[in-house]
């Protein structure tokens, strides 16, 4: 060990140099506290004996001098003293002295003073080691999250999250608190939300994020509902979590068409629809968390609402009403209550939450706990243009192509073959703005060919409630009877000028059906009296598209669909379409 | 000892007492609590009367508690909850896994 020896008196420091050595350890000496600082400064001695009383700077100077020196590094200074008074002595120590020596010298006690400095010294070197360990450790951490939030955020990106009518706050990092919020277009028009809450923070939360981002958005854009996503999602957790993790949420589906919202909320505080009237309505945790249980006990049933345009959705996950104030109380759920109470007319709730949160925590990281959405419902022609701005993919896709696929036997049953068709549909470029359409015209010849084709379900039973139950039924029953049927989609596309033209034949086994009379019936009579529980299906068809014929005896349906791939919201224009029966095909 | 078990005179039913927070500080001791039970051990109770707070870690121990009592077929009933704990568990709708009293 290297000890500094600072003594004026000459005879006195060469006795105490000698004993210091002969305990082992090597001497420096100075003869004033300029000397010793600059010697320090010099050798960084582990140890430093310093007179009080010495020339030029006196020690308690020369010891405030070293321990600035030193900075964070533990130099333990023994003052050298033939002082007694108590007083003293004490100022030695205030001036950064951590004990002292009172002459003469006795060797014992001068040895058990080093070796027990030795022991403090190196503990705390451990101690420094171990924390500049730990804190390179949660810098790499830190870079770590940073990275792994960036490939997060390529994986969930925000959807339609920036969309105007969505509000959120969710803090960058918010994955790592097991946070995440989702948000895409239904390719049948309106929107989607997911908000989840992993148990558990850091990395188990992040990892199990990953696929629930990734099953969302491809199962969205592909044109599947949200209780279906929610089984999606329910199923993988199940298998990738272990038991005691699970992940709290809450799927909200909005659509705009048909002004209507299904919502489904396990384990999340309570949302809420709040109308533009200012009424409010409760979406309460109806359901076990995601990943708790299995397939078949899972379940997804949504709650329907009416929603008309101005009406706002609020979800949350526990982090806001469990933020808490400096004295360490709750916002609770009844703060969020009263909160929406309070609401002024035209005062946007989302702005109403957060502000209030932000008085009540006063602090402004206790935000970075939540996740907060509020989606406000549109009108569908708002939403359209909305979409509209959304700029293209500048990659080139299939746009000139031809394919047949065809569903048949039991594969009626089980299967739904939309999303797949959409899905080669939507690889057009350009026409995945049009996704809604394309939709609505796939599902409506798919449910027509299936229900009236192969199962021959009559849809006047729709007429009226009771029948409509029966209806479904019996569409089930008849499902377990698809043998020697088939349903069997021709898509083709081809560019034009302005956009493309997709052409779609959809033929089905089924003996057909009148359909010159049911033209007749619908365009005759202008709006059928009484609620209309079917028969939208045609007219709608024959609204979009350009041709629609039917070929055959009423199985064999053809359109062509004619889109621009120029902005703006004008769609197929009604006046040119052609409806033709064919007669011998 | 935030955590305590009691085996009932029978032998057959394990009670698990839980004081003060039940969050993940406790893990390990729930854990321990009946992990190395005897197998004698059909019914298991969650006594939470002197629980102050519980959150979603230990409704995750919980499902583990489940899942080691027999999954589906687990007999666990939590009683004695406060309110707020009791709120906790509606919450997520643990009154369709648990008999909660």
């Amino acid at each position: 060990m290297k000890v500094l020896i600072a003594e004026d008196s000459d005879s006195d420091r060469l006795i105490l140099s000698a004993l210091v050595r002969r305990l082992g350890h090597d001497v420096f000496e100075a003869r004033d506290g300029i000397e010793a600082v600059a010697l320090y400064a010099q050798l960084q001695p582990d140890i430093v004996l310093l007179d009080a009383l010495m020339p030029r700077m006196d020690g308690m100077e020369a010891a405030r001098q070293i321990k600035a020196l030193a900075g964070e590094r533990l130099v333990p200074l023994i003052f050298l003293s033939s002082l007694s008074d108590a007083s003293e002595l004490a100022r030695c120590l205030e001036a950064g002295g951590d004990d002292f020596l009172v002459k003469p010298y006795n060797r014992v006690i001068l040895e058990a003073k080093i070796n027990a400095f030795n022991r403090m010294r190196s503990m705390h070197q451990v101690l420094s080691d171990q924390r500049d360990q730990i804190r390179r450790q949660n810098e790499s951490l830190v870079e770590e999250q940073e990275l792994a939030r960036r490939v997060f955020d390529n994986v969930a990106h925000t959807g339609c999250l920036n969309a105007d009518n969505i509000s959120y706050h969710a803090s960058p990092m918010s994955v790592f608190n097991g946070d995440v919020l989702f948000a895409a277009d239904r390719p049948g028009g309106g929107t989607l939300i997911f908000l989840g809450d992993f148990i558990g923070h850091g990395l188990p939360a992040a990892i199990g994020a990953m696929p629930v981002a990734e099953i969302f958005y491809g199962m969205a854009t592909k044109g599947f509902g949200a209780a279906d996503i929610l089984r999606e999602i329910n199923r993988k957790l199940c298998r990738i979590l272990p038991v005691g993790m699970f992940c709290c949420g809450a799927m909200v589906e909005a659509d705009f068409k048909i002004g209507q919202l299904r919502a489904w909320n396990g384990g999340l505080p309570d949302g809420w629809l709040v109308r533009a009237n200012g009424e409010r309505v409760a979406i309460p945790s109806r359901h076990l968390p995601l990943g708790v249980q299995n397939t078949e006990q899972f379940s997804a049933s949504m709650t329907v609402l009416p929603a008309a345009p101005g009406d706002q959705v609020i979800i949350m996950t526990d982090g806001f009403p469990e933020s808490s104030n400096r004295q360490g109380q709750q916002f609770g759920e009844a703060g969020v209550r009263k909160v929406l109470e309070q609401l002024q007319p035209g005062e946007a709730p989302f702005h109403a939450l957060m502000t209030r949160i932000r008085q009540f925590t006063d602090k402004p990281e206790a935000t970075d706990d939540i996740t907060l959405c509020v989606l406000t419902i549109i009108h569908q022609e708002q939403h359209q243009a909305q979409n509209d701005r959304l700029t293209e993919s500048a990659l080139a896709g299939p746009v000139d192509w031809h394919c047949v696929y065809e569903v048949r036997e039991q594969t009626l049953a089980d299967f739904n073959p939309l999303p797949l068709l959409l899905h080669i549909c939507m690889e057009v470029p350009g026409l995945r703005r049009k996704s809604g359409e394309v939709y609505t015209l796939l599902s409506e010849l798919y449910n027509n060919a299936l229900e009236h084709g192969v199962l021959q379900l009559p849809s006047e039973w729709k007429a009226s409630p009771d029948g409509f139950g029966h209806y479904y039924q019996e569409r089930k029953r008849r499902l377990s009877q698809t043998r020697g049927h088939y349903i069997r989609f021709s898509l083709g596309h081809q560019p034009t000028e302005t956009g493309g033209r997709l052409q779609v034949v959809c033929e089905d086994s089924g003996p057909g059906f009148d359909f010159e009379r049911y033209f007749e019936k619908v365009s005759d009579t202008g709006l059928p009296s009484g609620p209309k529980y079917a028969g939208r299906g045609l007219a709608m068809l024959r609204r979009m598209a350009r041709q629609l014929r039917v070929h055959g005896c009423g199985n064999h349906v053809e359109i062509v669909y004619d889109w621009e791939a120029v902005d703006g919201n004008d769609r197929a224009q009604p006046g040119h379409n052609e409806t033709q029966r064919i007669a011998d095909d | 000892m935030p955590i305590e078990a009691r085996r009932s005179d029978d032998g057959q039913t394990l009670t698990i007492r839980v004081e003060g927070r039940f969050d993940f500080s406790t893990h390990q001791a729930f854990r321990d609590a009946y992990e190395h039970s005897d197998p004698a051990i059909n019914r298991y109770v969650v006594d939470l009367s002197d629980t102050t707070y519980l959150d979603s870690s230990a409704l995750g121990m919980l499902l583990l508690l489940r899942d080691h009592a027999g999954g589906d077929s687990a007999r666990i009933s939590v009683e004695n909850c406060n309110s707020d704990v009791r709120r906790i568990l509606a919450i997520s709708n643990f009154e369709q896994l648990f008999n909660i009293r």
